[in-house]
């Protein structure tokens, strides 16, 4: 089976959010750059994938050449090869218009990603590709097992599970529990080394969105502290100032 | 012109989220001179769909086919942009949900439509089409420009407000033609917690973190949820002990939540947790720990242990009602 994972590269989900050139950059000052969680799900069940069923593991970003420490730690996991498709990753139109073109001479039995980016949380890139490949999409996907052409999957949904079959080709956007993450280990790092990761160029350039600024959230104020011998006290502040109860 | 709203429905009635996205529909209907259109797809009945009309939508399309009541991606896809098509519409608005973000994104490709998720405000149309969108797990903004003619805005949750004080829509049947490959992938069971309230639609919401000690204490959340008429949630560590389910678990990672309250009890607030519910309107934090990095997010705050607080705040709760 060829397995295709596609993954963002994305600040530290602790990291401090601030922008330049009055608001219309992010500032990487300071700034550690990750695997996104939910692609680091993804990845991790298609290394398990790949070593039940046999076949090949290819990771892709869409990206400029700092995301290439990012595919090398995806190799690192276990992935045989890695792909930069060389641009900047303008909004999910574009980004989701590199990846079909790539899978489609690639002939992938399955795409796999994570549900959204931490960065501009969309979680449209998934069911975009599907579209263009005219294939299944299914997310956010917390359980997938395949069982010939078949792929079975239990799918998260507004208080509770539903459980779903497909056939091969499939796109699906994963989050937890799919898997447990994997941390390289020495082995791996070392085998990543010589692992290929390959560059190609952009297919086209279509875009559909713009971002054009930023912003911050208001800061929030100080917490009023409430005697703990006076819940009374809470419960009037919440109906009478906050007005939610 | 009309403006197309997909609405979800769930147990008989329209998602209350999806009758937001109506409302804010009609704010955006009332700049542009147009009306609003909604469409429905699966088995509801009429009078229950006719409620879109509460919130601004002057027609409701039915398309009254059971084999869309599961949510089948690409079937529904299909059928809204047949809708869309008929109407003659330039905009789509949709609620942001597992399912509409699923959809909206084979939309997008379908009707060759810019796409904005996450919104949390009415568009600038000053030289350009500038949508307010939610990002960094809700730790900032960015002002995104549609540059297509066609239009998808999909709503986040308590962003914009709900009205209900229109009447109720007329509702019309609507045939579409459903290629068997949209059916594909075959919803085979559904496993849903029947009777609560949902995680994602709640108002109010009782979190339960590792300071309730072990799954046996969690009757004192679900009193004090019960008493408030909210949902429970949980912590990462909560639901990955097993104690909860993983669909109760709030945060990054787990179900990001937009109440207008959220108590949090027992929870150091964690940066993870913390991302799944910054959109919250108002927090209240229960730790006994007077460190716990949860007071610096928190509207109100109590120091102290949460089983001798919990059946107090229960019972205040109880007595106001």
């Amino acid at each position: 089976m060829k397995i295709l994972v596609c993954i963002t590269h994305v600040p530290d989900t602790t990291s401090k959010i601030q922008f330049t050139e009055n608001n219309t950059q992010f500032d990487k000052t300071g700034v550690q750059f990750i695997i996104g969680p939910y692609d680091d799900y993804a990845l991790a069940r298609a290394v398990e994938l790949r070593d039940q069923t046999g076949g090949s593991l290819t990771v892709l970003n869409v990206g400029e050449a700092e995301t290439e420490p990012t595919l090398r730690k995806a190799l690192a996991i276990g992935a045989d090869e890695a792909v930069r498709i060389n641009a900047f990753p303008s909004d999910s139109l574009f980004v989701a218009n590199q990846i079909a073109h790539y899978a489609k001479e690639g002939n992938y039995d399955l795409i796999l990603m994570g549900r959204e980016s931490i960065d501009f949380n969309g979680g449209m890139v998934h069911g975009m590709v599907a579209e263009m490949l005219g294939v299944p999409s299914v997310s956010p996907v917390m359980k997938l097992e395949i069982e010939g052409e078949t792929v079975k999957m239990a799918r998260e949904i507004e208080g509770g599970k539903e459980y779903l079959e497909a056939k091969l080709p499939l796109v699906a956007g994963c989050q937890e529990p799919i898997a447990e993450w994997k941390i390289p280990n020495m082995r791996g790092i070392m085998s990543a080394r010589t692992k290929p990761l390959n560059v190609v160029e952009a297919v086209n350039d279509k875009t559909a969105t713009k971002t054009v600024s930023y912003e911050l959230p208001p800061t929030k104020g100080a917490v009023k502290l409430i005697d703990k011998d006076n819940v009374e006290e809470l419960v009037k502040l919440l109906q009478n100032e906050a007005k939610v109860l | 012109m009309s403006i197309l709203v997909y609405i979800e429905h769930a147990e008989g009635a329209i998602k209350k989220t999806s009758l937001e996205a109506v409302s804010y529909a009609k704010e955006l209907a009332a700049l542009e001179g147009q009306d609003v259109v909604a469409v429905a797809l699966g088995t509801i009945e009429e009078s229950a769909l006719g409620q879109a009309g509460t919130a601004g939508a002057s027609k409701v399309l039915h398309v009254n086919d059971e084999k869309l009541n599961a949510g089948v991606i690409q079937a529904h896809a299909d059928a809204v942009a047949q809708a869309f098509e008929k109407v003659g519409a330039q905009t789509l608005v949709l609620a942001k949900s597992s399912l509409g973000d699923a959809v909206a994104a084979r939309l997008s490709v379908k009707l060759d439509a810019g796409l904005v998720s996450n919104v949390v405000a009415l568009p600038e149309t000053n030289g350009g089409y500038k949508v307010k969108r939610s990002i960094y797990t809700g730790k900032a903004f960015a002002f995104s420009e549609i540059t297509t003619d066609r239009k998808i805005l999909a709503v986040k949750k308590n962003a914009v407000g709900l009205k209900t004080d229109g009447d109720a829509a007329s509702v019309e049947a609507l045939e579409v033609n459903l290629p068997e490959s949209d059916f594909v992938a075959k919803i085979t069971a559904t496993d849903k917690a029947t009777g609560e309230i949902s995680l994602p639609e709640a108002d109010i919401i009782v979190s339960g973190g590792r300071g309730l000690k072990g799954p046996e204490n969690w009757n004192l959340i679900e009193d004090l949820a019960k008493a408030m008429g909210a949902a429970t949630g949980c912590s990462k560590p909560v639901s990955d002990s097993g104690w909860r389910p993983h669909h109760e678990h709030v945060g990054q990672t787990g179900v990001k939540v937009a109440p207008s309250l959220y108590v949090a009890v027992g929870i150091s607030g964690a940066i993870q947790h913390l991302a799944g519910v910054n959109a919250s309107k108002y927090i209240v934090v229960i730790n006994k720990d007077p460190e716990a990095p949860f007071f610096k997010a928190a509207d109100y705050g109590i120091v102290g242990d949460a089983f001798e607080i919990l059946p107090k705040l229960t019972e205040a709760v109880k007595a106001l009602k």
